[in-house]
Formats: C-alpha cells, sequence, structure tokens
C-alpha cells in the first residue's frame, strides 16, 4: 500500500535554517545541510528546502546547499523560493533538486508551469498554493495569496489547484495562511476540498503542532503528505516517533 | 568502470551521489564508444518515455545499449530506464521503444491519483541475489504514471500494489530494472546498487 509520507520542512534565509529562536538549542546548527542529513536519518520520507529571502545573489548560494544536501540525502528533495524561469528550474533540478516548488510565478504566469512540466516532466513540478479562508458562508471558501503571503490575487484556491494540475503540475504543496505558525492544527477543510478536487497528490502544509494533528490532515484531511516544520525542529517530538505514532493507529507508514 | 548513461531526462546526479556513497566510481556519459568500454551500465531515468528514446535514438545511444544487453553484459535500469526496454509505451501515443523486453508500457488506471508517487512495498516474486540484504515488503519510492507489462511474467521479480498489481522489478539474465528510484529509496535503495555492482563484478571476473 502507498504510505503517507511525513516531510520535514527547512525554510532558509542567508544560508541557514530560520524558524524558531530556541532551535540553535536544541539542534546543534541551523544549518540546512546538516539537517536536512539528520532529518533522512530519522526517517524522513522527502525533504522540502524553501528559500525564504530569494534574492538573487542568494540564488547560488541555495544551489551549492542543494547540491551538497543531495550528496547524503537518498529521499526525495523538493526546492521552493522565488523561482520564475525555466532556467530556474533548470538549474535546481541539475543542482540535485528532484522537484521544484513554484507558488508566486504560477499563478502570475501559468505558461511556466506548462513549460516546465513539459520539459522536464510533471513529476518534477510542485505548485505551491497559500490560501486564506474567505466568508463566513456555510460553503467554506479559500483564496490564492502570492508573494509570501503577502498579496490577495481574487482566485479561488480549489479553482486554481485544478488549474494547476491541468497546466502540469504533478502534485500541490498547500499551505493554509491562517493556519501557518499556530501549531493549532492544519486547516482540514481546506485540505479536503483541495484532496477531492485534484487527481495529483496533495501535501498538506501549515500548522502542525502535534503528532494527531499530522494524523488529522492524512486521514480526515485526506493529503497525501505532511508538512511540518516547527515540531520536528522544537523538538515536540521526531519524525521516526511522529510515524510510530501514525502507524499504530492505522495509517500507512513508511517505518 | 561503471557507467550511468546521460541522455537527458535522466537525475544523473542522484545516481552518481548513490554510487559515490557506496565507494565506487562512476562515470556520467553520453558516448556510445565510452558506454561500450564500461564494465557495467546504469540508465536511470525521469520524464517521459517518449523523450527519453527521441533522446536516446539521437544520441546513438539505443543501438549501443540494445547490442550491451544483447551481449549479455551487466545493465541496471532505473523507471524511464525499465520501461524503454519494452516494445511500445502507451505514453505520447503508443511510441516505439527498444524492444528489448517483448510487451507494452501502459498508463495506470483511472481512478488512482495518478502519478503514483511516495513509498510502496516491493514484494518479492521469487529470491534474486539483487535483493539479499532486504527483507520482502520493504519500501521504495516510486514516482510514475505509467507501468511496464511484459509478455513473459516469469521476468518479474518485484511486485506492489497501487489498485493493480504493478510491476516494480524485472530481472533477466544481467539485465536489472526497477520501476521505483532506488536513489531516493534511502539505505534500501542503496541497497539495489550495491548488489548490482557486486552481481556486475562478479560477471567482470567469472
Amino acid at each position: 500500500m502507498l504510505a503517507k509520507r511525513i516531510i520535514p520542512c527547512l525554510d532558509v534565509a542567508g544560508g541557514r535554517v530560520v524558524k524558531g529562536t530556541s532551535f540553535v538549542q536544541l539542534r546543534d546548527s541551523g544549518d540546512p545541510v546538516e539537517l536536512a542529513h539528520l532529518y533522512y536519518q530519522e526517517g524522513a520520507d522527502e525533504v522540502v528546502m524553501l528559500d525564504i529571502t530569494a534574492t538573487a545573489e542568494e540564488r547560488h548560494t541555495v544551489t551549492d546547499i542543494v547540491e551538497n544536501i543531495s550528496e547524503n540525502v537518498f529521499v526525495p528533495l523538493a526546492v521552493g523560493g522565488g523561482i520564475r524561469s525555466i532556467d530556474d528550474v533548470r538549474r535546481l533540478l541539475l543542482s540535485g533538486a528532484d522537484k521544484v516548488c513554484i507558488n508566486t510565478a504560477a499563478l502570475l504566469n501559468p505558461t511556466l508551469v506548462s513549460k516546465s512540466a513539459d520539459k522536464f516532466g510533471s513529476q518534477s513540478i510542485v505548485v505551491a498554493i497559500d490560501a486564506k479562508r474567505i466568508g463566513r458562508a456555510k460553503q467554506a471558501q479559500w483564496e490564492v495569496y502570492i508573494c509570501a503571503g503577502q498579496r490577495a490575487t481574487g482566485t479561488e484556491a480549489t479553482a486554481w489547484a485544478k488549474r494547476a494540475v491541468e497546466l502540469g503540475a504533478g502534485e500541490i504543496l498547500l499551505t493554509s495562511i491562517d493556519a501557518d505558525g499556530h501549531r493549532a492544527g492544519y486547516d482540514i477543510e481546506l485540505t479536503r476540498a483541495v484532496s477531492e478536487t485534484v487527481t495529483v497528490p496533495v501535501i498538506a502544509s501549515g500548522g502542525a503542532g502535534s503528532m494527531e494533528d499530522l494524523r488529522r490532515a492524512l486521514v480526515s484531511g485526506k493529503a497525501d503528505a505532511v508538512i511540518a516544520a516547527s515540531i520536528f525542529h522544537y523538538g515536540i517530538c521526531s519524525i521516526l516517533e511522529a510515524k510510530e505514532y501514525l502507524a499504530k493507529r492505522g495509517v500507512a507508514i513508511r517505518i | 568502470m561503471i557507467a550511468i548513461v546521460d541522455y537527458g531526462a535522466g537525475n544523473v546526479r542522484s545516481v552518481s551521489n548513490a554510487i559515490a556513497k557506496l565507494g565506487h566510481q562512476a562515470t556520467v556519459t553520453s558516448e556510445p564508444g565510452e558506454v561500450a568500454n564500461a564494465k557495467a551500465i546504469i540508465v536511470p531515468g525521469v520524464g517521459s518515455a517518449a523523450d527519453a528514446m527521441a533522446n536516446l535514438r539521437a544520441l546513438k545511444l539505443a543501438e549501443s545499449i540494445k547490442q550491451w544487453i544483447a551481449e549479455g553484459r551487466p545493465f541496471l535500469g532505473v523507471c524511464i530506464g525499465l520501461q524503454i526496454l519494452l516494445t511500445v509505451s502507451e505514453e505520447g501515443g503508443w511510441c516505439e521503444c527498444l524492444g528489448i523486453i517483448p510487451g507494452r508500457v501502459r498508463r495506470l488506471p483511472r481512478g488512482l491519483k495518478v502519478p503514483h508517487m511516495g513509498w510502496n512495498q516491493v514484494k518479492q516474486k521469487v529470491s534474486h541475489p539483487v535483493f539479499d540484504g532486504i527483507p520482502d515488503g520493504a519500501s521504495f519510492y516510486f514516482l510514475h504514471s505509467y507501468y511496464v507489462e511484459p509478455a513473459d511474467r516469469s521476468l518479474v521479480i518485484g511486485e506492489t500494489e497501487y489498485g493493480i498489481p504493478v510491476c516494480s522489478v524485472i530481472a533477466a539474465g544481467n539485465l536489472i530494472a526497477t520501476q521505483f528510484h532506488p536513489e531516493k529509496s534511502g539505505e534500501t535503495g542503496l541497497k539495489i546498487y550495491e548488489n548490482f555492482i557486486r552481481l556486475a563484478t562478479a560477471h567482470i571476473y567469472q
């Protein structure tokens, strides 16, 4: 049976993993290469790295980091942040990334998704969607935000997810802006709405605060994979503990 | 020397990283001459079978690979590197493949999430040295939308359930090919490369 995936996420700025100040006390270092390797050894099914500053001069730092991670991490590596062109996609894939996550540029320039999928295959193109709940209607809806959650687009999230798949996305990385950073659980309704709309795998992101949150996103939210950052970075649980917790409760997991 | 065949559709870096991790050296090449001089070859692959075939033909590697396998030399195909061995692929409107293993490449059935992406278990249909040290039912990383249907089912040594039984490992003499990506399947995946290299080396000194 296909296992649900548990994916740690490394937010990188200036060549260091950020998110969480007590981080450094819990782990030896905020070095993305060391952390990716540590998570790999703990049983991560995949590793996601997001370049959250994504300035031009840091681009090369990120390429170097990707090269270094891929030398010792033998699970898939997805990389995102500031990808705007086919050249950006190519450079990351050649550096050792298996997938790239395209967010803002996908919405502003949908042909980037179709061209990248044609050139490199859908399996390497992840469209990342940041969504925020709108209105209080009985039928919940979510609006897509771009530019790191700063800009509303007026686009409805499930419709955009469907369109992204038609364009060639092989996977959707779905982040709830409302839930992100609160450690109070994923937006289950959003996750389920998108999972039931698209025919490709959906990775739920934003809000994990406990192992039970992971289980709910996978079972009630019907996600194929979950991303978590804080709970692993802060040592609330290790990846292995989370996987054992889920497996014990009947979730298909690779231990 | 182990040659990793680079035809523009492979994740060659991941494969060469895996070989390096095991303490072996591999050359990444797209030169038919260099391929012919290797002791063992690995044909990786991501993307589409149609593109892979077009590139292999353009680089004159299609014939090299056919000849290599006809001579019974050690061959490891990964993902698209498995699919191109069959006769035809449904991908891109029934594209003609190498025809080394009679059979077809079909699209995964509707109703399932496609691509089949993630970790899934491989049932070992027969005991084979490529599985040495790997428990039956171990998980590997899959990423594909098409699957192989060889006419001769006895070549299928590993099978994986994804709505239907999917052929995940094929063996025919010194040819081994996997649908999953051993280079992305953690320590268990590295074991596949280690076993292949050991078998290839044994073959060389036979």
